[in-house]
């Protein structure tokens, strides 16, 4: 048995280490390490409520929409607030907008290039896969950095700027879209419709939407050369590589539900572990038994959290606590939005090979086609004249639940508020789910799990079969420990 | 050190501290260079960044060694997010991942090499939203404790060329700040001269945010708005703070046709120290006998008072309707080029 710690791991937002017991050529367990705590809840803690509008952002920069989606449907909660539907419809834009430029980022920018690594030299497809997709010098990045950009135009007209916006706020959005704001925005979306389906499908994004069955993306993938779209070329290595037989976790699947419509999610809320079950916020707990965290080391709800650092505590071995839901792990993300959401393609991918590597980049990319498809929609269902935004105020005792998705998964803020003032927030990411540590049963997180089994080289540090691993979970560390 | 098509590259280094990756995330929105461009266009070659580079892990941990031992040239280091000194100084409240040593003292050793040192975003500049609050993990930037100068690398630091810290301020920077003080120094033209009494370059930090405010007429009239959502003025309610940030926001913009005040949103001062720590409510502004504490920025008090109450009195009709709607419901009238029948 060999004792191996990996890092820094780039290409994930913030810092992560992984150490890795392995034994006989495989990891045998795995702990991970987020290792940067900056106390954001303690900074929360007694400002007055909306100032969390302009903090809870700044947790992240690249899930900065998200979180203060989150912030704001906890505030909403709070105050019982009602939303005009074009509010609505603007938050879910904004949303979108950072949500698909996050995937997309994450494929490109993020994912990809490790196939480009010398060490898949031999492979038949590596000198045109490195040509493409090596990084910062690949032909795929001088071409998605300006249609990113160009997509997020969207934020400069909707959101002021982006990352860190305040026009998210608990009653809807503080910006008004004009006649003629709203069909540039439909031509910016257009425009980045037109990239996805030229250069990272090569097909109509209602195809790939339409895809029902394992089987049906085999079939749509043998139709062309694997080089012709960048979606074909990560399908053929994928497959070279047996990407579907790593990093499978604990199958059992959580979505908050995401872009609501009249108050009802666009993709559903829910559980999934073979089947579609109703979850219940309620159940959502944290604890602390291997964090660097003082308080209660038994599973508590998010309202009752406490964030007290605390480097002594034995057995501890990260910043980050261990949330669960009903005492169990889950895994979040664009896999698990898109099967809770009973998506055919994903619940058949779920079904035949559960969680693994290409299932969550695959599922990540539908659910990019599907989300710039609605937006399209959203865009057309605003109503000029009306309402973006209602108000209200904070008296007395107040308690706010705001579940949000981002990107990489289940967001959740809980707001305890006295007379406007913040008496406790705490937050719950998704890579805190994803990349939890073992909970007072020992039980392991999902990305520790995710790498037991996995066989690495005798040079362990060389393997890039954790990166894989890592990075299929698109974490985000900074969110992780806030 | 390499070469780019015969030329010296401009080596930057960039890591990323206690902050939320939002700077590089920003950067890569750039325009007009996009970040392809400035690398190519200006040879500047990134030795590793966090979120673009390839290299990971041990690679990572054996190219800042050699770094720091000189045998690679450092151009540029570039320092996104602020610094944690925490718990009692030992900086153990962020190692860098992998080296189970604190960042604080990577940054300690690559600064002392760097030919210049950057600090981007107001994290590493002046410690930022880390350190609001309590400030459990003493934070601070690079060169900077809120306004006061010291910081990690203290009030004396020099990099290698001579300068101090290079305060790229703003939460987050926009990218156009960063290509163009990466270019200028990739051109070696940042001087003292080019820097503000913060160490900000000039080149943005001289205007304010107030300069192309299309809400510029409901200022001139005092016509405010009451609420977020509402298009008027946000100076006298909203906290807005455009009439005293330094920043070239609103004829810049952001994200194509952006910036805070157009979002909806009032200005929050993100370029100054301590900005996270206003003593009021972001969106509140605070006032003595009715009067914003925040005057804008060179101008008398006496003076700002009599011309408020006098443009208050001449506020037209439209002006002060349109200030508390989320649009304009009355337009502008057309005066002496009314179509004739």
């Amino acid at each position: 048995m060999r004792s191996v710690t990996i890092g820094p791991f780039n290409r994930v937002e913030g810092d992560l280490e992984v150490h890795l017991d392995v034994d006989d050529g495989r990891v045998a367990s795995a702990r991970v390490n987020a290792p940067l705590y900056r106390g954001f809840e303690q900074i929360l803690a007694g400002k007055s409520a909306l100032d969390a509008l302009v903090i809870t952002p700044r947790i992240c920069g690249i899930c900065s929409v998200s979180q203060s989606m989150a912030a704001a449907y906890a505030l909403r909660d709070a105050m019982g607030l009602v939303v005009p539907r074009n509010g609505e419809l603007a938050t879910n834009l904004i949303l979108a907008n950072e949500n698909v430029a996050d995937h997309f980022t994450h494929f490109y920018l993020f994912f990809m290039p490790d196939f480009a690594r010398a060490t898949y030299a031999e492979r038949a497809w590596h000198s045109r896969i490195a040509e493409r997709f090596r990084a910062i010098s690949g032909t795929a990045t001088a071409e998605i950095i300006p249609a990113r950009s160009q997509f997020l135009h969207l934020m400069g007209t909707m959101a002021g700027k982006w990352p860190h916006t305040l026009t998210l706020q608990p009653g809807g959005s503080t910006r008004a879209i004009d006649a003629g704001e709203r069909i540039r925005l439909l031509a910016v979306v257009g425009q980045f419709r037109r990239f996805m389906e030229h250069r990272l499908f090569g097909d109509d994004l209602e195809r790939i939407v339409g895809l029902d069955s394992e089987r049906a993306l085999d079939d749509w993938r043998s139709e062309a050369d694997p080089m012709s779209s960048d979606f074909r070329a990560f399908l053929h290595v994928a497959d070279d590589l047996g990407l579907s037989a790593m990093g499978r976790a604990t199958d059992r699947f959580m979505s908050y539900g995401s872009y609501p419509i009249d108050g009802k999610p666009t993709f559903a809320r829910g559980l999934w572990d073979g089947e579609r079950r109703e979850l219940d916020p309620a159940a959502i707990t944290e604890e602390t038994s291997h964090s660097w965290m003082a308080g209660p080391t038994t599973p508590h709800s998010p309202f009752d959290g406490v964030t007290q650092p605390d480097m002594d505590r034995p057995g501890a071995y990260t910043w980050c606590k261990s949330p669960r839901v009903a005492g169990q792990v889950v895994e979040v993300g664009a896999l698990a939005r898109q099967v809770v959401d009973g998506h055919p393609l994903a619940v058949d991918l779920a079904r035949r090979s559960g969680g693994n590597v290409r299932n969550r980049v695959v599922c990540r990319l539908l659910e990019a086609a599907r989300v710039t498809l609605a937006m399209e929609e959203w865009l057309k269902a605003l109503r000029a004249g009306e309402p973006y935004c209602s108000h209200g105020g904070f008296r007395g005792e107040m308690r706010g639940r705001g579940l949000s998705e981002s990107a990489r998964g289940s967001l959740g803020h809980w707001i305890d508020l006295r007379d406007g003032t913040i008496v406790n927030y705490q937050i719950v990411s998704p890579t805190t789910w994803n990349f939890s540590p073992r909970d007072a049963q020992g039980v392991p997180g999902a990305l520790e799990q995710a790498l037991v089994g996995l066989s690495v080289p005798a040079d362990v540090e060389a393997a890039v079969g954790v990166q894989h691993v890592v990075r299929s979970f698109d974490p985000c560390m900074v969110c992780t420990v806030h | 050190m390499g070469h780019a098509g015969g030329r010296e590259t401009f080596n930057v280094l960039w890591l990323q501290s206690a902050g939320c990756g939002g700077c590089t995330m920003s950067l890569l929105c750039a325009e007009s260079p996009s970040v392809v461009a400035m690398l190519e266009g200006f040879g500047i070659r990134i030795l590793w960044h966090p979120a673009l580079s390839e290299a990971s892990g041990s690679e990572v941990l054996a190219l800042l060694d050699r770094i720091a031992a000189g045998e690679i040239r450092l151009d540029a280091l570039c320092v996104e997010g602020a610094l944690l000194r925490g718990p009692n100084g030992t900086g153990l409240f962020h190692t860098f991942g992998g080296s189970g040593k604190p960042m604080i003292a990577w940054v300690q050793s690559l600064a002392a090499r760097a030919r210049y040192t950057v600090a981007i975003g107001s994290c590493a500049a002046f410690g930022g939203i880390a350190a609001a609050g309590p400030n459990s993990t003493e934070a601070c930037g690079l060169q900077y404790e809120g306004a006061t100068r010291g910081g990690l690398l203290g009030r004396d630091y020099r990099s290698q060329i001579g300068l101090p810290v290079i305060n790229v301020a703003g939460c987050p920077t926009h990218p156009n700040w960063v290509t163009e003080t990466l270019m200028s120094l990739a051109l070696g033209q940042i001087g003292d001269q080019d820097l503000d009494a913060l160490a900000r370059p000039r080149m943005y930090a001289d205007q304010i945010v107030h300069h192309g405010c299309t809400r510029n007429e409901y200022y001139e009239f005092k016509a405010s708005a009451e609420k977020l959502s509402d298009i008027g003025c946000m100076m006298e309610h909203m906290g807005c703070k455009g009439t005293q940030a330094h920043g070239d926001c609103n004829t810049r913009l952001w994200n194509g046709e952006g910036s805070c005040t157009r979002g909806g949103y009032p200005c929050i001062n993100c370029t100054a120290p301590s900005f996270e720590e206003p003593g009021h409510s972001f969106a509140l502004t605070p006032k003595v006998a009715g009067i914003p504490i925040g005057l804008p920025i060179d101008m008398p008090k006496a003076w700002f008072v009599a011309l408020a109450s006098l443009s208050k009195a001449a506020t037209p009709q439209r002006v002060k309707l349109n200030a508390v709607q989320d649009r304009a419901v009355i337009a502008p009238s057309i005066r002496g080029l009314e179509p004739k029948s």
